[in-house]
């Protein structure tokens, strides 16, 4: 395993795309939080903001770069024939894949942390001007304060789950494109069908069963009672997701054949 | 093989580099490669059958009590929805002539939220559309052809007809002590409203030609007050609009018709609705006279309504119809690039540019074509099966269905073009796909379904090609309706060809972009 974890680390630290996307996930990420938090204004009329969801809103656009990472891990070696060549030398290919797993977990994990530093510094920044503020009884976020800081490590951890459904998707759709079109479409557009739905039982199953709703639940901190499901169970939900695509993937490795 | 001389010059298409070979080339290319075809079929598919499923689950019924009836919608003169209720005291008023009345005061009462459940928490006060005022209308029937002027509780002296139309005159209400004088005058099909401080001097709010007005009228006073409005959080991140009962009463004197009018003053409470025996009216309006000042007591609104299900809800699938477009046009210039297909097409195409461009009407024609499908079936069967299930489905116009539509055709052929652009950009197909997503869907998304403030919301829908998604709104705005205008609920910041206008930018600017990085780059 050793040999499989270091070589798919020197891809990982060599390949060209790796570093501008682990910058383009703190980057997105940072940049929407601050482009929500300057919009929001916290009135004395009333705002019903959950301050620390508003502060890392910005993982929206910061999970696609966390998406377009996974899935560049694998496709690029189906893209170029490489796969064949890594497969030759570790013919074990159930442990290139848990070793492609663990570097991007890795990668995702130290982004996501810095991402999410970012974020809430940000929305500390900014808005106390939008008048939240302590003195108006609708604090920034703190780290200091518990349900902030389980959200954003659930936010951490939200991110690396989605990397590896990610990695997951693209290894069984091998083609660049198609792959990111999967996980765009689970990202973005799978938390919209529950909205279609008039049932009030099946929206909220559907809802709970989106890993996108279901997974940044982890980010609520206020109004947990109109949430379908609570916020660590959401979390299970995008971590079931990722398995079932790893267990795919890894059944899909060891069964085809590695051209395209 | 053909024979290679044959091949290099077509003499109908001008050569082999002419722009129409280059275009035939790319379509042949396009329509046989079996995933790409599956891929835009996959696209419509996913837009008819979302929009179906979501027009066949969403059931409603309308009615009081116990009863309950499909909803139905009233239609004015212009075949828009109009909420047509307020109080009405009138006479016969045959041909030309004109009414005169002087608002004294403006007052009345709003139900606010129930502080304790169950127990009607109403407080004294007017809601800023609340109207009073004189009218003339063709009958008293629910939306028929009319023109007012009145005056309004915030929003001054205001000269409307038959609902869509409104014009402001002068600011600032009525209020004991300072009255406001209004008169109407009809001259053959043209109605002209003035407004005066003190009954001498007169000045014009605007003129009127509503569209349907026989020779004999009713003329009168009214009064209105539409209902006020509570947003509050929804389940899901939604958010939901709670309308309250209000009322506004008018006390007018000074009541003078000149011409031929007929008859004495009769009253009708236009428009209300029936408790669950069909005879007690629900929050009735009232008058009383006393020495030629009327006092009126009115409820409801004299304005287009926007209370239904528009046309366009049922286009609910063209996101994730969008994705799988976007999918296809990156793949259809990258695919190329991986394969090295592209020395090949940069070899019998040396003007590299022009090559790009032909792709770029292949896949924006292919792209037109399939959201030409996908909106056309969609959008009348969805209406169909959303009337079917008791819906009131705001009637829209031909011309606005077929806007509808054609937009929506519009808008995915930009969405291919931006997404070949970017391809050509990027050739790496995840980051080109993601980009493309993340600048199209991805804002749309954000703006219309998430717990994202309504500023931040409006704004993506400006800036972003999102914008483009306004071409899909079928029932405007109107600034004379108290509503809750947000993206949730179909209202777009932009008008819809302005919107649409933003992302053909975008896709003209990555366009040329590529252009230039083909013609630069190696292949």
């Amino acid at each position: 395993m050793r040999r499989e974890l270091r070589a798919e680390w020197t891809k990982a630290r060599t390949a060209p795309g790796t570093a501008w996307l682990l910058s383009a996930v703190v980057v997105l990420s940072a940049a929407a939080s601050a482009a929500v938090a300057a919009t929001v204004s916290c009135t004395a009329g009333g705002c019903d903001q959950d301050v620390p969801r508003l502060g890392l809103a910005g993982i929206q656009a910061g999970q696609a770069a966390v998406a377009v990472l996974a899935v560049f891990a694998v496709t690029g070696e189906y893209g170029t024939g490489m796969i064949a060549t890594t497969f030759a030398a570790m013919p074990r290919r159930g442990r290139v894949l848990a070793a492609k797993a663990a570097v991007l977990t890795g990668l995702t994990l130290a982004a996501g942390t810095v991402a999410v530093l970012a974020s809430v510094l940000a929305a500390r920044l900014i808005l106390p001007g939008n008048g939240f503020t302590a003195a108006g009884g609708h604090p920034p976020p703190s780290l200091a304060d518990g349900p902030t800081l389980g959200a954003a490590a659930g936010t951490v951890l939200y991110l690396a789950l989605i990397a590896l459904f990610s990695l997951g998707a693209a290894t069984a759709v091998r083609d660049s494109a198609t792959a990111a079109g999967v996980v765009c479409g689970v990202l973005y557009v799978l938390p919209l069908i529950p909205r279609m739905v008039a049932d009030p039982g099946w929206r909220r199953l559907l809802w709970q069963a989106t890993p996108a709703n279901a997974g940044l639940a982890v980010q609520t901190t206020t109004h947990l009672d109109d949430l379908p499901l609570g916020p660590w169970e959401g979390l299970g939900v995008a971590a079931a997701w990722a398995a079932a695509a790893l267990l795919g993937a890894w059944l899909l490795v060891r069964t085809r054949d590695v051209r395209a | 093989m053909t024979d290679p001389s044959t091949a290099m010059t077509d003499p109908t298409t001008g050569g082999r580099d002419g722009f129409p070979h280059l275009v035939r080339a790319e379509w042949t290319k396009f329509r046989t490669v079996r995933g790409w075809v599956a891929g835009m079929t996959l696209a419509v598919v996913l837009v008819v059958a979302l929009g179906l499923l979501s027009a066949a689950g969403s059931h409603a019924s309308c009615g009081m009590g116990g009863v309950e009836t499909a909803c139905t919608l009233t239609t004015g003169p212009g075949g828009e929805a109009v909420s047509d209720r307020f109080f009405f005291v009138h006479r016969r008023l045959d041909g030309d002539g004109s009414i005169t009345v002087r608002v004294d005061s403006m007052t009345g009462q709003i139900r606010l939220p129930d502080a304790s459940p169950g127990v009607r928490n109403v407080v004294a006060g007017v809601v800023p559309w609340a109207k009073a005022g004189i009218m003339v209308k063709d009958g008293v029937r629910e939306g028929a052809s009319y023109a007012a002027v009145m005056v309004t509780a915030r929003h001054g002296v205001r000269m409307q007809h038959d609902f869509t139309e409104d014009v402001a005159g002068g600011s600032g209400g009525v209020s004991p002590g300072s009255p406001r004088w209004l008169r109407l005058t009809r001259s053959g099909g043209t109605l002209t409203g003035y407004e005066s401080v003190d009954g001498r001097r007169w000045t014009v709010v605007g003129t009127a030609r509503p569209a349907h007005l026989p020779a004999t009228v009713e003329a009168g006073m009214f009064v209105a007050s539409p209902g006020d409005l509570t947003v509050s959080r929804g389940d899901l991140g939604g958010a939901s609009v709670q309308v309250r009962f209000t009322e506004a009463t008018a006390v007018l004197d000074q009541v003078r018709v000149e011409g031929r009018a007929g008859g004495t003053w009769s009253h009708d409470d236009v428009g209300v609705a029936y408790e669950a025996d069909g005879r007690t009216p629900h929050h009735p309006g009232r008058f009383t006279e006393s020495g030629g000042a009327f006092a009126i007591t009115g409820v409801g609104d004299v304005a287009p309504s926007v209370d239904g299900v528009r046309v366009e809800s049922t286009l609910s699938g063209l996101v994730a119809g969008l994705v799988a477009v976007i999918v296809v046009a990156v793949l259809f210039v990258s695919a190329e690039h991986r394969r090295g297909l592209f020395r090949t097409t940069a070899l019998a195409a040396p003007r590299r540019g022009r090559a790009f461009a032909a792709k770029a009407v292949v896949v924006g024609a292919v792209a037109f074509a399939a959201g030409l499908t996908a909106a056309a079936l969609t959008v009348p069967l969805g209406a169909r099966v959303l009337r079917a299930n008791g819906n009131a489905v705001l009637p829209v116009s031909t011309f606005t269905e077929l806007r509808v539509v054609a937009g929506v055709a519009a808008l995915t052929a930009a969405v291919a073009v931006l997404a070949l652009a970017c391809g050509a950009l990027v050739r790496r197909g995840a980051a080109a796909v993601t980009v493309v997503a993340g600048l199209v869907v991805v804002p749309h998304i954000l703006a219309t379904a998430s717990v994202l403030p309504l500023s931040v919301a409006r704004w993506l829908l400006r800036l972003t090609p999102a914008a483009g998604f306004a071409v899909q709104q079928s029932v405007p705005e109107y600034a004379q309706v108290l509503g809750y205008y947000s993206p949730q609920g179909g209202y777009y910041p932009l008008p819809p060809l302005a919107g649409l206008a933003v992302l053909c930018g975008y896709a003209a600017l990555a366009a040329v972009l590529a252009a230039v990085r083909i013609r630069k780059g190696d292949a």
